[in-house]
């Protein structure tokens, strides 16, 4: 069994990972959001049609996106010192975690907010709505359940990727895994981080999955 | 109310193909109060005409008068005004899934800003015109389809408009549910004094509660008038083929067979009597018969009616002399009744050798 220092561990690694993961989704949702709106109301023949803007901002994520989340992590370290002041620790790897939440979850809601029915669009223009009245009253309330399910993979996705700041010394259980799990070849540790990461992202899934269906109202029984 | 003038939409080409000139000069004025029925087969550019009078569709020249306001010449916030003024339903009523159907109806109120109480004071009575107040609560995805468009259609009166645009709004649904949803724009016309235009492939909808009508093909305006006036005597093919199935005017196929266009020996003149208004239901036939010594011997018949007012038609072989026949001609001419050389009814033992 565990020994009381490596539940200690344990637990302290898991506060680590949601402290890693609640920061990075938060900030990621916060622009990701409006730069996942703005992707979709500025495409060809949309809203705010600015092919510029939607080519140049496309081509960013893509670049982020593209890039594997260990070198971004290195490759940002400039960066990470000079929003965290520092490049290492749990804090720090908020930095790197952040950057390529927003790239994703801007994908997302770009997807989600596309495919509201353009049919909306046009019967809130015909009532004299503003660009920006539809992207509240329409575009937004009617992608919710897609959002919804997107930040759910989202944050699933955020947390393996926390797995990976160990490299900066961000801690929490992917890290602890590698330390005591593999290279102190202690496999009951490995196991104990595995399972504490399934319920996690279990329990994540199922909110993402409940918050979904109570926003959705399209297929409610009469 | 709504006046087109000189109104053109073209389409750029796209790519290698030839530009589209979905709207080439129209011009039409739509009585205040009138319910205009525009009618076309699909392609025709009937939505589009329809989309320019809110500018949904930009028009590539010429001029759009709403109640004297030029829109296609309005400012985007100016626009935006006009179109609160300017209700609008949909074929696939376009509600928001996320609303209830009491939000749904509440959207343009608030949009323009209007009070919270305001609104309510405004959206209660609505619901109750179409007759959805215990429907409040609920979730479009727990309607069918005629109440999704009873909810359309109060949404669309939310900022009380002076003109309705229907886009075939009823070719979603059965039948009996489109009877009920047109008996209630006519109502609403009616009471409020609303314009209606509406759009729609189908001429039944038309029949039912239009004044007036156009009809389109290609772009253009072919024919345009009371409708009465256009299902009682149609001059463009393409409204005969609108027209024909609801009224019948075409003769069946058995018939037909025995027709030839000129006169071969042994036949008689087959002629198409149409009636109008009141005269529907004068003897004309049987006062010509008895007078002009005439044996018409009746093909074909029948009675309906067009915006209350009775229309038939009869299609008669005329068996006499030819005299007496141009005489029956011109009598009815003089009566003010259509008449209409069909042809000539080839005796039955004489049909091999034509």
């Amino acid at each position: 069994m565990l020994s009381p220092e490596i539940y200690a561990l344990l637990f302290k690694a898991l506060l680590d990972t949601l402290y890693m993961v609640a920061v990075s989704g938060l900030l990621g949702t916060a622009l990701g959001l409006p730069l996942g709106v703005l992707l979709a109301v500025t495409g060809r023949g949309e809203l705010l049609q600015n092919l510029a803007f939607n080519r140049v901002a496309g081509v960013l994520v893509n670049m982020t996106r593209s890039t594997p989340f260990i070198i971004l992590v290195v490759a940002i370290i400039p960066f990470t010192r000079l929003i965290a002041g520092t490049s290492i620790g749990t804090a720090a790897a908020i930095v790197p975690l952040t950057v390529a939440a927003v790239p994703f979850i801007a994908r997302i809601v770009e997807g989600a907010v596309r495919e509201v029915d353009r049919g909306l669009i046009e019967a809130a223009q015909s009532m004299g709505a503003t660009p920006f009245q539809i992207i509240r009253k329409v575009l937004l309330p009617e992608a919710m359940p897609a959002i919804a399910l997107g930040l759910t993979l989202s944050v699933v996705s955020l947390i393996g990727y926390s797995a990976m700041v160990g490299a900066v010394g961000g801690g929490g259980l992917g890290d602890l895994g590698i330390r005591y799990g593999y290279q102190r070849f202690l496999p009951e540790v490995m196991l104990a981080v595995v399972i504490v990461l399934i319920v996690l992202v279990q329990i994540v899934q199922s909110t993402g999955d409940w918050i979904a269906r109570r926003v959705n109202k399209r297929n409610l029984k009469s | 109310m709504i006046t087109f003038e000189q109104l053109q939409k073209t389409y750029p080409s796209r790519g290698t193909g030839q530009p589209v000139q979905a709207l080439a000069d129209i011009d039409l004025t739509i009585g205040r109060g009138e319910i205009y029925g525009i009618i076309g087969r699909s392609g025709a550019g009937k939505s589009t005409l329809l989309r320019t009078v809110n500018l949904l569709e930009k028009p590539t020249s010429g001029r759009v008068l709403v109640d004297g306001v030029d829109v296609t010449a309005l400012s985007a916030r100016a626009l935006r005004e006009a179109r609160h003024s300017i209700g609008m339903i949909f074929q696939h009523f376009n509600l928001l899934s996320s609303r209830t159907v009491f939000d749904n109806v509440a959207l343009p109120l608030e949009l323009a800003g209007v009070a919270k109480a305001q609104i309510r004071a405004t959206v209660e009575p609505l619901l109750d015109l179409v007759g959805l107040t215990d429907k409040r609560d609920r979730y479009p995805a727990e309607l069918s389809g005629g109440q999704k468009q009873r909810v359309g259609i109060a949404r669309a009166l939310a900022s009380k408009p002076k003109v309705l645009l229907s886009d075939e709004a009823t070719s979603a649904l059965d039948p009996e549910t489109t009877t009920q949803i047109l008996h209630l724009l006519a109502d609403i016309n009616k009471r409020l004094g609303l314009t209606i235009v509406l759009i729609t492939h189908e001429i039944a909808v038309i029949k039912e509660i239009c004044h007036k009508v156009a009809v389109m093909e290609n772009g253009r305006i072919i024919e345009q008038g009371p409708v009465f006036d256009i299902f009682a005597h149609p001059k463009h093919e393409t409204t005969k083929t609108f027209v024909d199935p609801v009224i019948n005017r075409g003769i069946p196929d058995s018939l037909r067979a025995r027709l030839s266009a000129t006169p071969v020996p042994g036949s008689n003149m087959v002629l198409r009597i149409t009636f109008t208004g009141e005269r529907a239901t004068s003897p004309v036939i049987s006062a010509i018969s008895r007078k002009l010594n005439l044996d018409l011997n009746i093909w074909h018949g029948q009675i309906d009616e067009i915006q209350g007012a009775p229309f038939g038609t009869l299609v008669v072989e005329a068996i006499g002399n030819p005299q007496s026949i141009e005489a029956a001609i011109s009598l009815l001419n003089v009566n003010k009744l259509g008449v209409e050389v069909l042809g000539h009814a080839v005796p039955g033992n004489l049909r091999a050798a034509v």
